[in-house]
């Protein structure tokens, strides 16, 4: 089930398109946000409000990285795999996080504070090493700071 | 020297408001299209002006939108759409762009739009850029309040809506007819071509997919003309380019600079050289899909045209610099694993070929690879050239290893020799 203010904001996407199926991408990230997560229950949901069978959403679903098919902690830590930041030691940001969090990436810590997942180049890579901690960019990130930076995400 | 695209953008301040823009000239090249230029005078002075697409591969903007079907009985709406979905490794520009200046865009955009008289546009942008979202959307709403969006912009006959669209993550959604795709809310795998989106597009109407780096230009060069946009440049290939160099230099950045410096004033000049106790190795020249060049290309012209004839591609412009501290396998084993990882699965040699080459460097790098597997790195990069697949991304991920068995062959061979990784 789709809560109204669900509907509502899935609504006022499919307004701006063509063909309503079109908002299905928008209609994920709606659910994600107000959800955390996409599960197979709000994937039959979108379905039926987009007249789109739950396979085609699911198919979509799947294909994007951002799109969480599992729960996930209170916050999200994407650290940028690519290359200027395997050049500039991302490895060993990794490594840190590792020892500070007790999870590997794809995992979320046993109080589900943080999960943390591998992502595709941040488009910042002359501030490489880079990682986003849900919707905020953190750039030129240093051994010695990260304690400070994940103190601000409780 | 003449910075059109950046002289406005200031680091560390906000993005030019709509009224800020104004003052410094802007929209008064989309005021002038509307009231005085027919679309195909405008698609003409762009195709003179030699622009070329900036989002890769460097096609004639005008000529691009000279395939666009015109005239009373063409299909309707046509669509036009701004390519902001960056996810090139190492590529780091248009973020610059969209965050510093969002009205440039918007009214290169809306001038695009003109000229091949579409209706709707849209900005695809990627998830990850979510100040230029929302600078973006602040940005399209005033460009709404000043009318110059929505219906009959400035009085005239011509009609423009805009509409922001963030993706969800997937490095195939830049590939532009998998945009295309994804904006419809499927899959995002590429389309066969023919036929181009130009003629059956977003929805099966006619549709133009350009760079933010391409739109940004087209209001400059109304303004100042096409034998203007072409004195920018160093070279034959016209205009700036944002350029950008990453990795262990001493000042890592982006610059807009004319078309054509050489890579040895880009690293050594504004990138400020290595850093101490670091020598090149290599250089990826316009992002992870680009062969490698070496420290004998220095002086090259960073333009379309010479960066081809010394075997690579200038691509995003954006390069990265690889070290000599840096393993390449490992940097190959990076990179590929980007693209392993990125594929759509839609042909086979790309979705078996791909994971395949990571795992075959994996085991270089880790000092358990043999003879053969460098012989089977080569044969991949002859199986995966344009034509064996559906997209150039299995293509495009060649180039770099390609380029890094010829110039690097010995690292690889060395791992093998010496059973670990020397680095
Ligand atoms: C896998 C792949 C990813 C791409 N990603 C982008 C991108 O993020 N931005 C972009 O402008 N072009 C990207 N391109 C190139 C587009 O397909 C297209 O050529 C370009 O947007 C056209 O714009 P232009 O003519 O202004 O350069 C990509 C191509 C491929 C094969
Ligand atoms: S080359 Fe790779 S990314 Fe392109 S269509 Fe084939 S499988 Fe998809
Ligand atoms: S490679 Fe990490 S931000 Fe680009």
């Amino acid at each position: 089930m789709l809560s109204a203010e669900e509907i509502k904001s899935i609504d006022h996407e499919v307004a701006k398109l063509p063909q309503k199926r079109a908002a299905v991408i928008e209609a994920l990230k709606i659910i994600q946000q107000h959800r955390g997560w996409v599960s197979d229950e709000s994937v039959t949901a979108i379905a039926e409000h987009l007249n789109m069978s739950p396979a085609e959403v699911d198919s979509v679903a799947t294909f994007y990285n951002l799109i969480f098919r599992k729960p996930v902690g209170r916050h999200v830590i994407l650290l940028c795999d690519s290359i200027s930041c395997y050049v500039m030691g991302y490895k060993h940001i990794y490594e840190a996080l590792q020892q500070k969090l007790q999870i590997k990436f794809g995992e979320t810590t046993a109080d589900q504070r943080f999960t943390l997942l591998p992502n595709a180049c941040l488009g910042c890579c002359d501030h490489a090493p880079a990682l986003m901690i849900n919707n905020d960019l953190h750039r030129d990130i240093k051994l010695e700071t990260l304690d400070d930076l994940l103190s601000k995400y409780t | 020297m003449e910075r059109p695209l950046t002289k406005n953008i200031h680091a560390g301040r906000q993005p030019l408001s709509l009224k800020e823009y104004v003052s410094t000239g802007g929209y008064s090249s989309m005021q002038q299209v509307l009231k005085k230029f027919t679309p195909h005078e405008v698609q003409q002075l762009v195709q003179k002006s030699n622009l070329k697409g900036r989002g890769g591969a460097g096609f004639n903007t005008g000529m691009k939108w000279s395939f666009v079907p015109m005239g009373e009985d063409c299909p309707r709406p046509k669509y036009l759409i701004a390519n902001a979905d960056e996810m090139e490794p190492g590529t780091f520009k248009d973020r610059l762009l969209l965050e510093g200046n969002p009205h440039q865009l918007i009214e290169g955009m809306i001038i695009a739009a003109y000229a091949i008289q579409a209706n709707i546009s849209y900005i695809f942008l990627r998830w990850a850029y979510k100040k230029a979202a929302a600078i973006l959307e602040r940005s399209i709403q005033e460009a709404y309040e000043a009318g110059w969006l929505g219906q009959h912009i400035m009085g005239t006959g011509f009609s423009l809506d805009m509409h922001l669209h963030t993706g969800a993550g997937r490095y195939m959604c830049g590939e532009e007819t998998a945009l295309l795709n994804a904006l419809e809310g499927k899959r995002a795998t590429p389309r066969a071509k023919p036929p181009f989106p130009q003629v059956s597009g977003l929805f099966g109407k006619p549709t133009i997919v350009n760079n933010v780096e391409t739109l940004c230009c087209v209001p400059h060069i109304i303004a100042n003309g096409a034998e203007w946009f072409q004195g920018l440049s160093y070279s034959g290939d016209a205009g700036t380019k944002i350029y950008g160099v990453s990795g262990k230099v001493n000042n890592p950045g982006a610059w807009e600079l004319p078309m054509g410096v050489t890579m040895r004033e880009l690293i050594e000049e504004h990138a400020g050289g290595m850093k101490k106790g670091y020598r090149l190795k290599g250089v990826l020249p316009g992002g992870a899909s680009t062969d490698f060049l070496t420290e004998q290309h220095m002086d090259i012209k960073m333009d379309f045209k010479s960066v081809a004839a010394a075997g690579s591609r200038l691509g995003t412009g954006t390069m990265v610099v690889m070290d000599d501290a840096t393993c390449p396998v490992g940097f190959l084993h990076n990179l590929q694993h980007f693209f392993a990882q990125e594929s759509c699965g839609w042909c086979t040699p790309c979705r078996e070929g791909l994971p395949w080459v990571e795992k075959l460097l994996l085991a270089i790098e880790a000092g358990m690879g043999k003879q053969e597997d460098v012989d089977m790195l080569q044969m991949h990069t002859q199986w995966l050239q344009p034509g064996n697949t559906f997209c150039a991304l299995a293509p495009g991920a060649m180039e770099p290893l390609q380029s890094a068995l010829k110039y690097f062959r010995e690292d690889f061979d060395r791992h093998i020799r010496e059973k670990k990784c020397p680095y």
